[in-house]
């Protein structure tokens, strides 16, 4: 008896159906992948037309006010410009720090891992606990009360696992062969670290900074629970001040939207310039990386 | 003579100069691990800051309300006469809102995730990865100005007896937010399977299709399952979305036309109305918080447990 390998007439009457099923999926794997480009298109379209007959300069520099014709965003826009005051050293001096200690100085062991893993847990903590943390930390503790400083430090420890993660893998991208060459020139470790690896991997730890700031400056949820005020506040000067933000302003806004219905257009125009301020932001740090990457 | 001498002082005086300087440098190399390990110990007392606040806090509530009745209650009513603290009716609506948007993300992230991996063309790929990313990076609060201003009309228009805020439109939006983040993992999973097996199934006669669903996804299973349980934490997690277009109703119901609170919006709701520090409603956040904390740390431990357990080797 002839073992039958293959009825060859079979797979030929199924090959068809087969291949069309493959270009059928096909058609659904694409109109899938377009499903999510086609709902950022409709957002930012619809956002555009509904705030950008609302943009201009007095709304720009205005104080905020009840009044939806006279209201301006300059306080939201300070108070971001302030929070970036705080964040952006605390992250930088934290951030590095902790990647260069994990990356060059850390022995390989319990300590080094137990940190490792403590900042991919931190990662992953929703963003609202962070702001009860502050609320009690900063505002309540500390007895900073909802100012800046406290709204600062709070986003500066819930960006921060973007910024070490970021900075350790900029950190490892840097060639042994260029540490080695200043050991062999009599340079202590210090003296590598300070003048060869941070020179090298800066790029990449500013490219990491620049994203983890932009996730500050869009992140509302903590700000809520900090208590920062809808009401009408006088420009913040300092890191002591109360303050509102971009984000908060476009929360309040939405919320309100049910009472004054001009609001919601406020609120849209609002989200018009915080979404041009992180498209700059993107923009620069994807200038940085292609200026600066250099291959060894 | 005398200008010998004061040549072999100087000399001297520069050997004395060069060790006081090596000895401040090498003081300053001892000293720098030290002063790095504190700055790396700062992201560890974060951890135990937020630890320690969410027990310490929660336990203050628990002393007024008893843990069970937390746990059991289906009554949430903290602003009432009587206030009743029972944390379902806030499970239930994160669970809910956490379900629709799953069933949005899941389902077209995977499938978004399929098409970068195995079908697109290079180009077409080098195109749409970064318009996912800008996705992935419009913050949350203009996702829930979004739905409450654009997706719930808009749902109104076509069933109108949904409620002007419900949990079926953000949690719609939820999903679209946690599309980038699954097809990204995802495709870094599919993208691993060594291509030699794709190439095996090929020669054997299979269609593309076929070696996807046969040979790609299963080898890949453990980190597309690590993708989409970060996906369910992400969604816990999220707050401005379901804060602004969800409504602030605590009924414990199963209807997703109507308002209901999730624990995030919660937190939102009581810390943005100034609830004074030390009365039960101030520390009910707590216990919401830690709530919402176990629930999310849960899921980050077991992504990263499937997908290191589960991982296949090649």
């Amino acid at each position: 008896m002839a073992t039958k390998y293959m009825d060859a007439e079979l797979v030929g009457k199924r090959m068809s159906s087969r291949v069309r099923k493959n270009a059928g999926w096909k058609g659904l794997f694409f109109a899938s992948t377009l499903f999510g480009l086609i709902v950022l298109a409709v957002l930012l379209v619809r956002i555009f037309t509904q705030g950008i007959e609302y943009i201009n300069i007095d709304f720009l520099k205005n104080h905020l006010s009840t009044d939806a014709s006279r209201a301006g965003i300059m306080g939201a826009i300070l108070g971001t410009a302030w929070l970036m005051v705080v964040v952006i050293p605390v992250t930088m001096v934290i951030g590095v720090g902790t990647a260069i200690y994990l990356e060059l100085y850390a022995k390989k062991g319990k300590l080094q891992s137990f940190i490792a893993t403590n900042i991919s847990n931190l990662a992953g903590v929703p963003s609202i606990v962070y702001g009860l943390l502050g609320l009690t930390l900063f505002v309540r503790a500390l007895e900073f009360g909802n100012v800046i400083l406290a709204g600062g430090l709070t986003l500066a420890l819930l960006v921060l696992p973007i910024v070490i993660v970021a900075a350790q893998e900029a950190l490892r991208a840097v060639p042994g062969s260029l540490s080695e060459a200043s050991y062999g020139m009599g340079a202590t470790k210090w003296q590598t670290v300070r003048r060869i690896i941070l020179p090298a991997a800066l790029p990449g730890i500013l490219t990491g900074a620049i994203l983890a700031l932009s996730r500050a400056i869009g992140e509302t949820a903590p700000l809520t629970v900090l208590g920062i005020p809808a009401l009408l506040i006088p420009f913040p000067e300092g890191i002591f001040d109360t303050f509102t933000a971009l984000p908060m302003q476009i929360y309040y806004w939405t919320i309100d939207a049910s009472l004054v219905a001009e609001y919601a257009n406020l609120a849209a125009a609002t989200i018009i310039v915080l979404l041009v301020l992180l498209f700059l932001l993107n923009s620069i740090a994807i200038l940085i990386r292609n200026k600066f990457q250099q291959r060894y | 003579m005398a200008a010998d001498n004061k040549n072999r002082t100087s000399v001297s005086e520069m050997i004395e100069q060069q060790k006081r300087k090596r000895k401040f440098f090498n003081q300053l190399e001892r000293m720098i691990p030290g002063l790095l390990l504190i700055i790396a110990s700062i992201s560890v007392l974060t951890t135990i800051g937020i630890i320690y606040t969410l027990f310490a806090e929660s336990v203050a509530f628990f002393r007024n309300v008893p843990i069970l009745d937390f746990f059991t209650g289906t009554v949430l009513k903290p602003l009432s006469q009587n206030p009743e603290f029972g944390v379902l009716p806030l499970l239930n609506g994160t669970i809910i809102s956490t379900v629709i948007a799953m069933l949005v993300a899941g389902p077209i992230g995977m499938m978004s995730a399929i098409y970068l991996s195995e079908y697109a063309p290079d180009n077409v790929r080098r195109v749409i990865k970064p318009l996912l990313e800008i996705l992935a990076g419009v913050p949350t609060i203009v996702y829930g100005f979004f739905a409450f201003t654009f997706v719930t009309p808009l749902l109104r228009m076509i069933f109108p007896s949904i409620e002007a805020t419900n949990i079926l439109s953000p949690g719609i939006i939820m999903g679209v937010m946690i599309i980038p983040m699954i097809a990204s993992l995802s495709e870094d999973a599919m993208s691993s399977v060594p291509n030699s097996m794709r190439e095996g199934a090929l020669a054997l006669g299979s269609t593309k299709l076929e070696t996807t669903f046969k040979v790609v996804i299963p080898a890949a299973l453990s980190g597309i399952i690590a993708s989409f349980v970060l996906g369910i934490s992400r969604a816990i997690g999220e707050t401005m979305i379901v804060a602004i277009a969800s409504g602030s109703s605590k009924n414990f119901s199963f209807d997703i036309t109507g308002s209901m609170q999730t624990m995030t919006a919660y937190i939102v709701e009581v810390a943005g109305g100034e609830a004074a520090a030390g009365t039960t409603i101030y520390y009910s956040l707590y216990a919401v918080a830690l709530t919402l904390f176990v629930f999310t740390l849960i899921m980050n431990l077991l992504a990263k447990y499937i997908s290191r357990k589960f991982r296949e080797e090649y």
